[in-house]
């Protein structure tokens, strides 16, 4: 081999290497980095993958949020076999029972025990959101390379529909394809995957954008490759970072809308344990001084979408740097 | 002999009058909890008044130095030995007030790119009045100041400039105005970091004038760093060459690069294109090897791996700095052999003449008007080329010439206007791609200036390179896998290489994929955008050499793009000249290169720092580029065109691309015989140097 033909070992970490740390230099000294020429954008593609998850894995962040949300999933799976009372039948004797040894959450208007309804209730949402996100995801990026790579007449088209689609507030939007459709649980799925997919087409659209323009589309388009194949193939993997940010971050608002609409009484019906349910159910005795009945539920909720957004942050922060 | 014996005799040599003086300066990058010494065991120092170069290839710790120097290194980043002193003081042992005092007042620095160095909402009078004020004056004073700050710079119309934000000055004058701020406070040391690498030719000549007569105004020392060894020849008197960290030479400019004494300067030098070396006659070496990754200490020689007069004292014991003559050292056991390095690839090849007969790719009256906001840019205009089977075919230009514009509407990734007439084979192509068959798109191949663009950085070598291959050559199987082999070894790399990504290679590795690929489907033309711009020149000859070797073996025809004469001299058989959109100039490189030349040519190859004796004198180009939007009337040339005729025909009417003789076009309204008899005197001059 000739002249300075070489290969970074996996070793060499010049993609972290000697001048990659951001040189306290006045503005416009873009020349620090320029001098590790090339090679400041290197190291094995795998390794970097093995480092971001390990990055990941020492985050305090990620392993927060992943801890609350690991013990939401071990509800949702095994929720009633660790409760100590059924959750959708109560016992009179106990309505509107304060926390106590018996009954640590308390119980609820019908008797019901606010601690076992509370594990029981992550089931339903944590099917829901991600299904949700998942099929908002899907539908969002193809939509996104579609008017990202094509542009002109497509990218007009959807773009106003995606704008139209956004006009009003996801619950409303909700409410009426839950009034259209009739609530079940397949409808839930579909309007919240479906508005997300238009945000998210909105995401990937503009790292499509940048991509577009680089030379290995157009080497792509020299070799008669079809359009499908270049969106797939070539652009796909290179604008996936931000789609695993926006599915991250978009599983919390699928949460917190479900948690809402059910509260509204259009999300999961009752008498299923359910948080917004729960809420909706309890707040009115509130006034009377039942606190627990809906304080618990709501922590549920908050918790979980905290836990979600922890996760997105620290994805977020070792993808897109 | 040893070191100190080598810095003492430097030492005694400047004294306490250094205005600079690094000593034995190491410095170390935390990385990760481990240290890697990016700049090991370097001195040089730098008189009053005196010019002193830093060159070396990228990584090399040019840059390193410079923030040493100025304490910009990074928070990872320290002087781990040594010292550092700018004017007699230890920059190391500054206070945080000295330490902003010394930036204001002792040293400033330039760097490459002046559109990053100026605030981009703030206009350029407030931003160098800033400068003053920081220095003491009064604002009121200070806009005062500021003017005459441009004036010195020979910005003519410092009003209008003082006004502007940075996006609506060139490149040029942003540079002009960078260092007038960095002048400002008469700073006894001025460090330029690669200055002019961003800037076209005829700017850069401006610019390197400028530094050279505001180094005698302002009696200020001089760091200048660049990777470009005729640059560093022009400007400074004194020169360190950097590898791997180490300064293995240094001495006076003129005498490193006529009698190098060290095996890098020896094989740095002759990767340069010179005058006289061609791709098959006097062809460019290369180093063999490469560069010693980030934190690899070597226990020897640094540059031993890839010596070829190394031997085992070299690889186990470092050499110190030798005296290599008078004021100079060289870290070489062998300095007193080193001009005589045996070389790395044969000097003389025989390649096969282009055949003429039948154009195999012709372009007639081809256009490109762009819209950029309700504005018509005419990027091509009337554009005329013909390109024969296994020729290569010059395209020079400054930036804004139309080059690239031209190379993606003949590969089909621009439309032309309507009316021009792009053919292969005199059967007229679509004007996009998707326009066009596969064999038509199988025929024209492309390699991009920047391969980290041009190679999709989530996919292996081995898929880069077989897509095509299945795509356009149509192979699948052994017969793919054999073909993928054999691509592979003729851009010299190995069948391990195939299952790494775009970011494990180094940029001429990435190179030689992006060329494998433009081969994968038997091109018969392959359009080269500035193939090597991105790359060290050490790598470039490689790739240059790579590229004339794969012409002979495979008859491929070269559209080769560049802003580098020296390296279209080498490779090209014919060239055409551009200037916004027009072809000034057509014919055979040697005609092009011998003269007449048209008067922009004359100003672009004066204009062009050399390694080759003493430069002619320069014709110095007036005013701007002019923008493609509102071309001048006439000869597009005139507003600054040093021959323009009194008569106002240039201004009036646009000459006709005419006959010089043997094929040699040329668009100017001096005839050919007359412009010889101007160009004599140049000539002549240059023919002594």
């Amino acid at each position: 081999m000739d002249g300075d033909d070489r290969e970074l070992p996996a070793g060499s970490g010049a993609a972290d290497g000697v001048l990659a740390a951001t040189p306290a230099v006045p503005a416009g000294s873009g020349q620090a980095a320029a001098g590790a020429g090339p090679a400041a954008a290197a190291g094995s593609a795998r390794r970097v993958r093995r480092e971001q998850t390990g990055q990941l894995l020492r985050s305090p962040t990620f392993i927060v949020g992943a801890l609350i949300l690991l013990w939401w999933v071990a509800c949702a799976v095994g929720g009633r076999s660790f409760s100590a009372y059924n959750p959708v039948n109560g016992s009179l004797a106990q309505f509107n029972a304060p926390p106590s040894a018996a009954h640590w959450f308390g119980a609820d208007s019908l008797g019901r025990d606010v601690l076992s309804r509370v594990l029981a209730g992550a089931r339903d949402i944590l099917i829901i959101a991600p299904l949700a996100t998942l099929l908002g995801t899907t539908v969002g990026t193809v939509l996104g390379l579609i008017t990202g790579y094509y542009r002109g007449a497509v990218d007009s088209v959807i773009g106003r529909i995606v704008d139209a689609g956004l006009a009003l507030p996801v619950v409303i939007t909700a409410f009426l394809f839950i009034v259209a459709l009739g609530p079940t649980t397949l409808t839930l799925i579909v309007v919240i995957g479906f508005v997300f997919a238009l945000l998210i087409a909105r995401t990937v659209r503009t790292a499509v954008l940048q991509e577009r323009d680089l030379d290995y589309v157009a080497a792509a388009r020299l070799r008669d490759e079809s359009g499908a194949r270049i969106m797939f193939a070539e652009i796909l993997p290179n604008v996936f970072g931000p789609i695993l940010v926006e599915f991250t971050v978009r599983l919390g608002y699928a949460i917190f809308t479900i948690a809402t609409l059910s509260f509204l009484g259009f999300g999961i019906r009752p008498p299923t344990p359910d948080w917004g349910g729960d809420i909706a159910g309890s707040y009115q005795y509130l006034a009377a001084g039942y606190w627990w009945e809906t304080l618990f539920p709501a922590l549920a909720i908050a918790s979980l979408v905290v836990a979600v957004n922890l996760i997105a942050d620290s994805v977020e922060a070792v993808l897109i740097q | 002999m040893t070191i100190n014996l080598a810095a003492a005799a430097a030492g005694e040599q400047l004294g306490d009058a250094a205005v600079l003086n690094a000593a034995h300066v190491d410095v170390t990058y935390k990385v990760r909890g481990a240290g890697r010494l990016a700049v090991r065991d370097v001195s040089f120092q730098i008189g009053r008044q005196e010019s002193f170069g830093l060159v070396g290839e990228s990584g090399c710790g040019k840059t390193t130095m410079a923030l040493a120097i100025t304490r910009y290194l990074p928070r990872n980043g320290a002087v781990s030995a040594g010292s550092i002193s700018v004017a007699g003081q230890d920059v190391a042992s500054l206070g945080r007030s000295a330490l902003r005092e010394m930036r204001a007042r002792t040293v400033s620095m330039v760097y490459q790119e002046p559109g990053r160095a100026l605030n981009p909402s703030m206009r350029v009078g407030r931003q160098v009045a800033e400068v003053f004020e920081i220095a003491g004056v009064s604002r009121a004073d200070a806009a005062g100041r500021a003017e005459e700050a441009l004036r010195r710079v020979q910005i003519a119309d410092p009003g209008r400039v003082l006004r502007s934000y940075p996006h609506q000055l060139s490149g040029g004058m942003l540079q002009r105005v960078v260092i007038a701020m960095a002048l400002a406070a008469e700073p006894s040391l001025l460090i330029l970091d690669e200055p002019t690498t961003a800037l076209d030719a005829t700017v850069e000549a401006e610019i390197l004038e400028l530094v050279a007569g505001l180094r005698e105004e302002f009696s200020t020392a001089i760091l200048f760093i660049s990777h470009n060894l005729a640059v560093i020849a022009k400007m400074c008197e004194r020169v360190g060459v950097m590898y791997a960290g180490e300064l293995v030479e240094q001495g006076p400019a003129r005498q490193v690069f006529e009698q190098p004494a060290h095996p890098y300067t020896v094989g740095l030098l002759r990767c340069i294109p010179r005058r006289g070396q061609r791709k098959d006659h006097g062809r460019l070496d290369s180093i063999p090897g490469f560069l010693p990754g980030p934190g690899e200490v070597a226990t020897g020689c640094v540059f031993a791996p890839r010596c070829a007069l190394a031997d085992h004292r070299c690889a186990t014991q470092a050499p110190p700095a030798y005296p290599a003559g008078p004021a100079r050292t060289a870290r070489c056991y062998y300095h007193e052999q080193a001009p005589g390095l045996p070389r790395n690839t044969p000097a003389e090849v025989s390649l096969p003449a282009a055949s003429a007969g039948q154009p195999l790719i012709s372009l007639r009256g081809v256009g490109k008007t762009f819209t950029v906001r309700a504005e018509r840019v005419h990027a091509l205009a009337d554009v005329d080329l013909d390109l024969y089977q296994g020729e290569t075919l010059g395209l020079v230009g400054e930036s804004g010439s139309g080059k690239t514009t031209l190379a993606r509407i003949l590969v089909g990734l621009t439309a032309p206007d309507a009316g021009s007439v792009v053919s292969l084979d005199g059967v007229q192509l679509g004007p996009v791609a998707a326009r066009r068959s596969r064999d038509q798109l199988r025929a024209m191949q492309i390699v991009f200036q920047n391969p980290d663009s041009a190679l999709n950085r989530r996919h292996t070598v081995r898929r880069l390179i077989s897509r095509p291959l299945a795509k356009l050559a149509g192979l699948s199987g052994p017969a793919a896998e054999t073909a993928l082999l054999d691509l592979l070894r003729s851009v010299r790399m190995e069948p391990r290489q195939l299952g790494l990504r775009p970011a494990q290679l180094s940029g001429g590795l990435k190179q030689r994929v992006a060329i494998a690929r433009a081969f994968a489907g038997r091109p018969r033309v392959l359009v080269c955008d500035e193939p090597t711009s991105a790359l060290d020149v050490s790598v470039q000859a490689a790739i240059l050499n790579l590229l004339a070797d794969l012409q002979a073996s495979q008859r491929v025809t070269y559209l080769f793009i560049s802003h580098d004469l020296g390296v279209v001299r080498y490779l090209a058989d014919r060239i055409a000249v551009l200037y916004l959109g027009r072809v000034m100039e057509y014919g055979n490189a040697e005609d092009v290169f011998t003269g007449p030349h048209h008067p922009y040519t004359e100003a672009l190859l004066s204009a062009v720092p050399s390694l080759d004796g003493s430069p002619p004198e320069r014709i110095a180009l007036t005013g701007e580029i002019p923008s493609a939007a509102t071309p001048p009337s006439g000869c597009v040339f005139h507003t600054r065109c040093p021959r323009r005729l009194p008569s106002g025909i240039c201004e009036s009417t646009e000459p006709p691309l005419a006959e010089a003789g043997n094929g040699h076009l040329m668009r100017c309204h001096i005839p050919a015989a007359e412009l010889r008899e101007l160009q004599r005197t140049g000539h002549e001059r240059r023919d002594e140097g």
